[in-house]
């Protein structure tokens, strides 16, 4: 269920560093949430964010929701895709429905952010 | 933890998510709102709505408890029939909206969830000494909304009094499976439909044999998509203590002339004010959701003729918005200052910090087709 080779943030961001880019998206867990996404706000290209900052809303019929950077760096493109068809995101969180690329400074790790198993821990005293 | 239904383990084995709703642990959705709303607006869905309060007179007074505590006429009521009205303060604020039952040896009420206690009690303060004897079996019934254009063909046959046979706005006491319920033609969607009462005992059989039959189990979620849809207003969002009912748009349901009852003389004041908000519905642009409590803002010309707008000025609130499914639109409803209000007037919408463009419609947004 849970992608092995990511890393998470507790707002339920995923994060995959290649290189200096991080490429990142919400979790499965996190769509099931909200269901019915109707509207993806992402902040423009060139956008600089500090770790947890806000780049972005993703809003389903039932609630609306911000999403957190979960590194600090500037942000280089957005998903224009998941902006049109914001129903991207749910059909396919992990690869289709990326949101955003950060482009971090040289030398940085994820390693502040949860491990799968820690986001899976998190997540099971939070599921239903 | 809240209470729960009799509902309340098939909903959970059968992968509901569960919130708090007015002190009840209620399904939200079990599939995805927008699946189970379509089902209801296309097919047929069903509901748990047994955290509704359900209550119960019998008495010699019956009739004259009834017209007091609530706005509409229950003397001009036919045996069988159903009638919405409104439960107001003396200051003729609404403590809460209401279905009468009429039987032909009393009567029933059904009240909402989060009000039961607070209108048992308004009930009991204003019997004083009527003789009525009040009976509130919430507990130890169960309710089952069907609702859809399907739902009749469904629930044929299903309790002794066929429910198909049922006219809008009237109900049966009869039998499901050889105990006790009530079935009435009325509903919370829009659509035709029929709501069931039962012993608590007997709610997961009803419940399983309308799944059988073909009905979707559709959560509160998808309800409320629904009814904003149909601009059926929902207490604590477009209706409060503070709020009377010809703001509501409800003044149909409030029959000055029929004698005295709660609530009736601020009323007669009220109901001649022209400086109270209304309620209207709005249509908003873009896909973004307004929310409650979102500021309705109306542009202002410049007061230096021909220098265009000189600023935006707050003209009400909006009290309940979704994405409506049935109409690919966004809505919402607001009480706003009563010269905003008529359909076609252009405002803005403060959604989280952006002005959204939005315009007056007339209500309801959704309405069947006959």
């Amino acid at each position: 269920m849970i992608p092995k080779n990511l890393r998470y943030a507790t707002t339920h961001e995923w994060a995959s560093l290649d290189g200096d880019v991080c490429t990142v998206g919400i979790t499965q867990f996190a769509v099931e949430q909200l269901t019915d996404v109707v509207y993806v706000e992402l902040k423009p290209a060139g956008t600089k964010l500090k770790a947890g900052e806000r780049f972005g809303e993703i809003e389903s019929v039932k609630a609306v929701s911000d999403l957190y950077a979960p590194v600090e760096g500037e942000l280089v493109a957005v998903n224009d895709a998941v902006v049109k068809d914001p129903g991207a995101v749910s059909g396919d969180p992990y690869t289709k429905g990326w949101m955003v690329k950060i482009k971090v400074a040289a030398g940085t790790k994820l390693d502040a952010l949860l491990s799968p198993e820690q986001y899976e821990q998190q997540i099971a005293t939070q599921g239903h | 933890m809240g209470q729960r239904t009799c509902l309340y383990d098939w909903h959970v084995a059968h992968g509901a998510r569960m919130v708090d709703f007015g002190g009840w642990d209620m399904p939200v959705q079990y599939s995805t709102i927008i699946e189970e709303h379509t089902a209801v607006r296309t097919a047929c869905g069903m509901f748990d709505v047994s955290h509704m309060g359900r209550l119960s007179f019998g008495g010699p007074d019956t009739l004259a408890l009834i017209q007091k505590i609530q706005t509409n006429n229950a003397a001009t009521m036919k045996d069988m029939q159903v009638r919405y009205g409104l439960v107001c303060n003396d200051q003729g604020g609404i403590r809460d909206d209401v279905l009468v039952y009429r039987w032909p040896y009393g009567f029933a009420m059904v009240v909402n969830a989060s009000n039961r206690e607070k209108i048992v009690g308004w009930i009991k303060e204003t019997k004083g000494t009527l003789y009525v004897e009040m009976q509130d079996q919430t507990l130890t019934t169960c309710m089952i909304a069907v609702q859809g254009p399907k739902s009749a063909e469904l629930v044929r046959g299903l309790t002794e009094a066929d429910p198909s046979k049922l006219a809008y706005y009237y109900a049966a006491p009869t039998r499901y499976a050889g105990n006790n319920c009530v079935v009435s033609r009325t509903g919370y969607t829009g659509e035709d439909g029929f709501e069931f009462m039962v012993g608590a005992k007997f709610g997961v059989q009803l419940w399983e044999e309308l799944l059988k039959r073909g009905a979707k189990p559709c959560g509160l979620g998808a309800r409320d998509t629904l009814r904003l849809e149909a601009a059926m207003p929902l207490y604590g969002h477009e209706l409060g203590e503070d709020i009377d009912p010809f703001q509501a748009g409800l003044g149909w349901a409030v029959k000055l002339d029929k004698g005295d009852f709660r609530g009736k003389d601020a009323l007669l004041r009220r109901q001649k004010d022209a400086t109270l908000p209304r309620r209207v519905g709005l249509e908003l642009e873009g896909k973004r959701i307004a929310r409650e409590g979102a500021k309705v803002r109306r542009l202002v010309p410049s007061p230096l003729a021909g220098r265009g707008v000189g600023g935006a000025q707050d003209v009400g609130t909006v009290t309940s918005g979704t994405f409506a499914p049935t109409l690919n639109k966004t809505i919402a409803m607001a009480y706003v200052q009563p010269s905003v209000s008529q359909p076609g007037t252009q405002c803005q919408v403060d959604i989280r910090g952006s002005e959204t463009a939005a315009k007056v419609v007339p209500l309801p947004f959704y309405k069947r087709a006959k």
